[in-house]
Parts: structure tokens; C-alpha cells; sequence
């Protein structure tokens, strides 16, 4: 079975589908949100995730891991898309923790990975320096010196890069930007001398962050992978992370199809419920193709890293750019099809449609990945 | 090596040794041959690859020995069409008396039609045409009229199909007549299996917008049918048509699988906008042909979770129902796109200055407008996911 969940990923599944409803659907996001609160996430609830082994699945046995592979962390990515829950998962464990565990060394994976996976370290990924996706753009520099190297330079949007410890910076130690050649990652203490970091509030009321590294010294010890040639493990931590987000946005999509579908068969206008509108009918089964489509995506992709393909690439592109398109769609039409009340705070739609558009653009929005995916595919 | 593994590797000799090189080339159009008793071959690899495919049963790989099949179990058959699509084989002929009333025959037949149809359907000697939509009876076919009136002998049939696609060359038609005009509508239907060649036939070729005429319209007047020839219960041609329908669904997508007919969107506009490297030179045309790829790249993927579900015995309707809608608007805007890749060069009928390839992406546009007409229209589809897979009210 390639593609579908077996029966311990869907007993996982269905774990992380009552535990995620019971300890943080979408009111826990809107405490968050409404105190204002610095984390924007709850420590107790990442507490329970690390105890029930999530942080675990994906890392390898010799170092305190379940070794379960990226679907059973995928299984779990949904159902916290389902229910908007903010969690440390996808900074820590698919971005840090998978460059932690694909770049580092034997000593560095022993070093940095049972602290992620025992919930003592937050690590965050810091990339982008635009607006828009972009890792060959990266300017931010690091040059020999120390007894290391010197980093420098600005991120302007850090998923979770406000509460983690480490951050995987990448930077340029050779070419120029635009040019994927001469980038090279580090892990960062998050409080060492010269980083600054700004809150960055978002509409989705999660962790995001400016940082500053303002010559910045981080010892040799801190280069995951060979300096210069870090673009491949830049991808592949990327693709895993891509995949991931996909799958919790699939959970978002998911979430905001039903409870509209749900709405069209309650909904009386006319004397009927609306949904026996054929002009609703017929969007929300453009929803459902779109939303079937999507699945399919975001299971081959998870399947491709788990089976170390050689599609992954094209298939992270192609499950990025499918359900930030069905997600785009689907949280419009939901708004749409609620009428008035789809515009209130008090809906969760509006929740859901503030989450989409940031999972969209974060790593690649649809242009980024159709035009990767092109370049993949030799055209 | 388990026994379907031997197999296996007998079938790839096999279709390496037999299956001509032209004959592993995407068919353009008008290039599958229809089986029956007027096929025609266009060249000799064509009629060399149906004779030796005929001769090894595998016309109807799936259907009984004794009923002129090749007597292969479902996985097996799967072997052999998985092995002929990853060789490009074309399907060796076409014909709906394989796809669709042979299975139904199969399932519902007595064994005087068994005897009598399917050894000589699986030769490729009876071709078939549906008979099933009218002038008055399309998306709405339960409201179909034409006439079958009992007598001793058998029914007489009074009225009128159309789109009937091969009608003019069919053997054998498998129709829909309505037998009972008090019942309720789908209540007083029947099926029948209808010799071309019957006196009061009359068959109309109607022109396509691709200039090609594979249509017909076909009149009956006082059309003898025999009694052996009521295919199922007398007024129970719907259920019979229901189940003979979902054949086509399947048909459709193995016949996508195993045809991969025409111009590659890819290599067209390509062609049209050369830049560097084999990259599509325009920007605007190579982002639209990344996301219809994707289309089809998801979908395929999609075809293939089905299968796994179907294995797993889980339920595959919610994602079935999906398929036919996508692929149908998916075909139509590539060949949109591919025809305004080429521009006006893209828009040539017939003439000097329109290369061949050109000709067939023009014809290929026209006849995609029908993915989303026949075999229930895309507006049909999507009252189907509402109704029966979202639940959405009348
Ligand atoms: C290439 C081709 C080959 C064919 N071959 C055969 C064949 O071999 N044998 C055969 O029997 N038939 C054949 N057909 C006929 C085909 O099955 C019918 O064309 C089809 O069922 C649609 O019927 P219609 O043409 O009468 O259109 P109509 O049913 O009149 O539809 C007209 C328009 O109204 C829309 N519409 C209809 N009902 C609804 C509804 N409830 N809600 C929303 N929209 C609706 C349709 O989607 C369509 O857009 C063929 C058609 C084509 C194009």
C-alpha cells in the first residue's frame, strides 16, 4: 500500500484527530490571540505532543526517535490543520529537526536531536529575507573567522523564530545571490551576542519573527553539512518541511469544506436550504474534486520521503502549489457561502482564512512551486 | 520469482517481439482500429499487431477460454495492461462490445447470447455501436421514447437514436427501448441487442466540428427484434444500463491509460516558444502549462490511490466520482493551451504551411469539447458528488 495510511498511521491519525479537538481547537488560538500572548503557542500542549512521542517520529532510533517515517508526522501535521492548533511542530521538528538529522554529523545529530525530541530545545529555520520565498536570494553573509565563522546579515520572516533556541540560519559564504552556489547552514544559539530578535505579528496570530545577526561568531562546530554546498540540504530539509505544511493545510481545507458543506444543508433562504442551490451545488463540488486531488498530492509526497524517492522534489512542488491553490479556493468560497456572518470574528471561517493565506505564501506560494516544478520537469 | 512475476516477463517478451515499433507510437486521430466485421487497416503493422493480439485472445484478455477470451484473472490482466502502457502499445483495436455489453453479457446474458456474442466480439468479428441517447433523451436518458412493441416473435421497434458514435459500421447495436409507456420512467425500459443489418434500419452520418463524421443518427421503422435477444428482465434495462455504465467509467479510464492519444502539451509549447535549454521561452504559456500538468500530474496520482483503495476494500466512490470531471476539463484547457501556443498556425483547417502535427493539435481541440459532453457531461458530474457523495438536498 503506497499511498494510503496503514493501520498503525491511521490509528495515529485518529489519535491526533481527538487529541488535537480536545486540547486545541480553534477557541485555544483565539485565547492566544486575544491575551496577546508572546509565544503563541501553549508550552503545556507541546508538553502533552512530546510525551505522546510526536516529536519523535521522524528521527532515527540511535538517537532517542521512533523512526516512523514523515507519513505518520504528516497524519499529525492534518489533524493540527483541522483544528488551527498552534504548535512548535513545524520549526522544530520539520524544518530544525530535519536539517539537524540530514546535514548534521554523527555528533551533531547526538548533539541537538534527543533535545528536540525530548521538548528541551525549539529550533527555527531562518531563511527568507523577502517577503517572498526565495532561498537563492539569500543575501545574509558568513565568512571565516573566530575560531568559526562570522555571521551577518537580516531574516525579515522566521516561522517560531521568537521562542526557539536554535535557529539553522542559512547564509552565504561564497557566489552571489540569485545563485543557489555558496550557501551554507549553521545552528545558532538564539541567545548569542549580536542576534536581535522582533515579534512579528501575523494575521494568523502564530510565532513569527524578524532577526538580526549583527556579526554574530558561531564556532566551526556549528556548519551542518560542507561549507559552500549547503543548496541540497537547503532542499531537502525544505521539501520535507513543504510536504508537512501541506499535509496540515489539507486539515485547514478540510476543516473549512465540511463545516461549509454542513452550512449549505442548514441554511434555509427561500424556504430551502441553500444548498439545493445548483449554483452552490456545483462550487461545492469543484471544492470536493479539488479537495480530493489534494490528498492525493500530499500522500504521494509524504510517501516519496519516507521511500527516499527521486520525485520528492517534484512531488513537494507539486503538493505545495495544489493545496495552496485548493486553499486559496476553499477558504474563499467558505467565507462566500456563510453570507454576512462569513465576515465575523466570531466565525472560526475567518480563523481559517487568516492561517491559509499565511500557509500559502510560507515556504512557496503556488508560482514559486509551479515554476520549480517546471525547471524539475525540463521545461 | 512468484508466478505473476513469470508471467510478467513472458508478457514484456512477448509484446517486444510482436508488438510493431509504429504500433508503440501515441495513435493521432482516427488512427485506433475499430473491430467488426468491416474493420479496415491502415497499414500493415496495424493489421499485424490486431491479428496476432486476436490470435492470443487478448482482444478480451479477461473473458473465459471457451468464449474466445484469454482466460486471465484480474490480476493478471493488469499485468499485461500495465506492461503494454509502460511499452507504449497502442490498444490493438477498439470496440464497446468489449468494454461494456460483453461484461454486462457476462453478468446478465443467457448462454445462447453468451455463445452467440462474445466468441465472435472477442475475434473482433461483431462490432458494436450504443444505442442509448435520442434527440429528446441525453442527460436525461430515463426519458428516452423509442418504441419496442411485444409480439410472438420477438419486438418491433419504432423511433430514433443519436450521437450514436459508429453506428455506420457496427454489427450490432445495444439499445435502450422503452416497453412500457404506463410505467414509471425508468420502470418500463428494456435492452436489446440489435442486428445492424435488420430491414427498416436507417443509419445518418452527422458532421462533427472536427469535420470528421463517426456520428450517426439512426432511425428504426418497424424493426424486428427476436425474443432471445432481450438482454436482463423485460422492463429492466436500466438496472441492466446502470451497471453497463460503470464499465464505461472504467473503460474510459483504461482506454486513458493504455492510449495517451495525441500531441503532449509539453512538447508543443515547447516547440511554439523555444528558450534555452528546452525551457518554454514565454512565461505566462509556461506557467499555465506547469499548472495543467500538475492537473494531470494529481490526477493520475488520484487514478492510482483509487486502485490502492480498491484493493484495500475501502469504499472509492468519494474519490471515483472526482475523476471523470477532472480529466474531461484538464484535456480541454491543455488543448486550449497547446492551440494558442501555436497561435493562428495553431487554427489551420486543411492546407500547404500546417505541418501534420499542427493539423492534429486543431483536431484534437475540437474533439475535446466532447470529454465533457459524452458519457455524462461535466454538469452531470458535478450533480452526482453534490447529491450522492456531499449529500446536498434535492
Ligand atoms: C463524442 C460523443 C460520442 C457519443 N457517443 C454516443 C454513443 O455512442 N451512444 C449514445 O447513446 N450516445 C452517445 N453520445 C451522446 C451523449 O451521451 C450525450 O450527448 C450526453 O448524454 C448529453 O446529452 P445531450 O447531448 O442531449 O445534452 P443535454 O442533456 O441536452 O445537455 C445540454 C446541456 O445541459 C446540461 N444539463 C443537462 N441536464 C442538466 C442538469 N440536470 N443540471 C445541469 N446541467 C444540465 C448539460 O450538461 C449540457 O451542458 C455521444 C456524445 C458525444 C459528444
Amino acid at each position: 500500500m503506497a499511498m494510503l495510511f496503514d493501520s498503525e498511521q491511521q490509528l495515529l491519525a485518529d489519535t491526533a484527530r481527538d487529541f488535537f479537538a480536545q486540547h486545541a481547537p480553534p477557541a485555544a488560538l483565539r485565547k492566544l490571540r486575544d491575551s496577546k500572548d508572546e509565544l503563541g503557542y501553549a508550552p503545556e500542549l507541546w508538553r502533552q505532543m512530546i510525551d505522546l512521542g510526536w516529536s519523535a517520529i521522524v528521527f532515527p532510533e540511535a538517537h532517542g526517535g521512533l523512526d516512523f517515517g514523515y507519513k505518520g508526522l504528516g497524519a499529525v501535521f492534518e489533524q493540527a490543520g483541522r483544528n488551527l492548533s498552534a504548535t512548535p511542530l513545524l520549526g522544530t521538528v520539520a524544518l530544525g529537526g530535519s536539517a539537524v538529522m540530514l546535514g548534521g554529523t554523527e555528533a551533531q545529530q547526538a548533539q541537538w536531536l534527543p533535545g528536540i525530541i525530548a521538548g528541551e530545545s525549539l529550533f527555527a529555520l531562518a531563511l527568507d529575507e523577502n517577503p517572498r520565498h526565495d532561498p537563492s536570494a539569500t543575501v545574509m553573509s558568513a565568512h571565516a573567522g573566530g575560531d568559526g565563522y562570522i555571521l551577518d546579515g537580516e531574516k525579515s520572516f522566521v516561522v517560531d523564530g521568537g521562542i526557539a533556541d536554535r535557529l539553522v540560519v542559512v547564509a552565504r559564504t561564497a557566489g552571489t545571490p540569485g545563485s543557489s552556489d555558496g550557501l551554507s547552514l549553521f545552528v545558532v544559539e538564539a541567545g548569542s551576542p549580536g542576534v536581535r530578535r522582533q515579534r512579528r505579528n501575523m494575521v494568523d496570530s502564530r510565532n513569527m519573527a524578524a532577526i538580526r545577526f549583527d556579526q554574530v561568531a558561531v564556532p566551526a562546530a556549528a556548519l551542518l553539512g560542507q561549507a559552500g554546498q549547503g543548496a541540497a540540504l537547503l532542499d531537502a530539509v525544505l521539501d520535507r518541511a513543504r510536504v508537512c505544511l501541506a499535509a496540515e493545510m489539507l486539515g485547514v481545507a478540510g476543516w473549512l469544506f465540511d463545516t461549509t458543506v454542513a452550512y449549505l444543508k442548514e441554511r434555509i433562504q427561500f424556504d430551502v436550504a441553500i444548498g439545493s442551490f445548483q449554483a452552490l451545488q456545483h462550487r461545492a463540488a469543484l471544492m470536493h474534486v479539488a479537495l480530493e486531488m489534494s490528498r492525493s498530492a500530499v500522500l504521494a509526497a509524504l510517501t516519496a520521503i519516507d521511500e527516499n524517492s527521486p520525485q520528492l522534489p517534484a512531488l513537494a512542488s507539486l503538493a505545495k502549489a495544489k493545496l495552496s491553490e485548493t486553499l486559496e479556493l476553499v477558504s474563499n468560497e467558505a467565507v462566500q457561502m456563510h453570507g454576512g456572518i462569513g465576515m465575523t470574528d466570531e466565525l472560526d471561517v475567518g480563523l481559517y482564512l487568516k492561517r491559509a493565506r499565511v500557509q500559502q505564501q510560507l515556504l512557496g506560494d503556488a508560482s514559486f512551486h509551479r515554476d520549480r516544478y517546471a525547471s524539475l520537469l525540463g521545461f | 520469482m512468484d508466478e505473476l512475476q513469470i508471467f510478467r516477463t513472458g508478457v514484456t517478451a512477448w509484446l517486444e517481439a510482436n508488438c510493431p515499433p509504429s504500433m508503440r507510437t501515441p495513435p493521432g486521430d482516427g488512427e485506433l482500429v475499430m473491430s467488426g466485421s468491416q474493420v479496415e487497416f491502415q497499414s500493415e503493422d496495424q493489421r499485424l499487431w490486431y491479428e496476432r493480439m486476436r490470435d492470443k485472445g487478448w482482444f478480451a484478455p479477461g473473458w473465459p477460454l471457451d468464449l474466445g477470451g484469454g482466460g486471465l484473472d484480474a490480476a493478471h490482466v493488469r499485468v499485461l495492461e500495465t506492461e503494454m502502457t509502460r511499452l507504449h502499445c497502442r490498444p490493438p483495436q477498439i470496440n464497446l462490445g468489449i468494454w461494456m455489453i460483453g461484461p454486462v453479457l457476462l453478468e446478465f446474458g443467457t448462454d445462447e447470447q453468451k455463445q452467440t456474442f462474445l466468441p465472435p466480439t472477442a475475434r473482433g468479428k461483431i462490432g458494436w455501436c450504443q444505442g442509448f441517447s435520442e434527440p429528446n433523451a441525453g442527460s436525461d436518458l430515463a426519458s428516452l421514447k423509442m418504441s419496442a412493441v411485444q409480439d410472438e416473435a420477438g419486438f418491433v421497434v419504432n423511433g430514433s437514436k443519436i450521437w450514436t458514435s459508429h453506428a455506420n459500421h457496427a454489427d450490432y447495436m445495444y439499445a435502450l427501448v422503452r416497453s412500457d409507456n404506463q410505467a414509471a420512467k425508468q420502470q418500463g425500459i428494456s435492452m436489446l441487442l440489435i442486428d445492424m443489418k435488420s430491414p427498416g434500419i436507417e443509419v445518418r452520418p452527422i458532421d462533427l466540428i472536427s469535420g470528421k463524421s463517426h456520428f450517426c443518427q439512426v432511425f428504426f421503422d418497424n424493426v424486428r427484434v427476436p425474443a432471445k435477444n432481450l438482454v436482463g428482465a423485460l422492463h429492466g434495462g436500466w438496472g441492466v444500463a446502470k451497471r453497463l455504465l460503470q464499465h464505461e467509467r472504467t473503460a474510459m479510464s483504461k482506454f486513458a491509460e493504455l492510449n495517451m492519444p495525441g500531441p503532449d502539451l509539453v512538447g508543443v509549447v515547447r516547440r511554439a516558444c523555444a528558450g534555452s535549454e528546452g525551457r518554454i521561452a514565454n512565461a505566462v504559456l509556461r506557467d499555465k502549462v506547469a499548472g495543467l500538468e500538475m492537473e494531470a500530474h494529481v490526477q493520475r496520482l488520484t487514478q492510482q490511490r483509487i486502485v490502492e483503495m480498491a484493493k484495500a476494500r475501502q469504499d472509492v466512490f468519494r474519490a471515483a466520482a472526482t475523476m471523470k470531471y477532472q480529466m474531461a476539463e484538464t484535456e480541454k484547457r491543455s488543448a486550449e493551451t497547446m492551440v494558442a501556443a501555436l497561435g493562428l498556425q495553431g487554427l489551420g483547417w486543411e492546407s500547404e504551411g500546417f505541418s501534420p502535427e499542427e493539423l492534429e493539435v486543431t483536431r484534437q481541440w475540437l474533439n475535446a469539447k466532447s470529454l465533457s459532453i459524452a458519457g455524462g457531461s461535466s454538469e452531470i458530474q458535478l450533480n452526482i458528488i453534490a447529491k450522492r457523495v456531499l449529500g446536498l438536498p434535492e
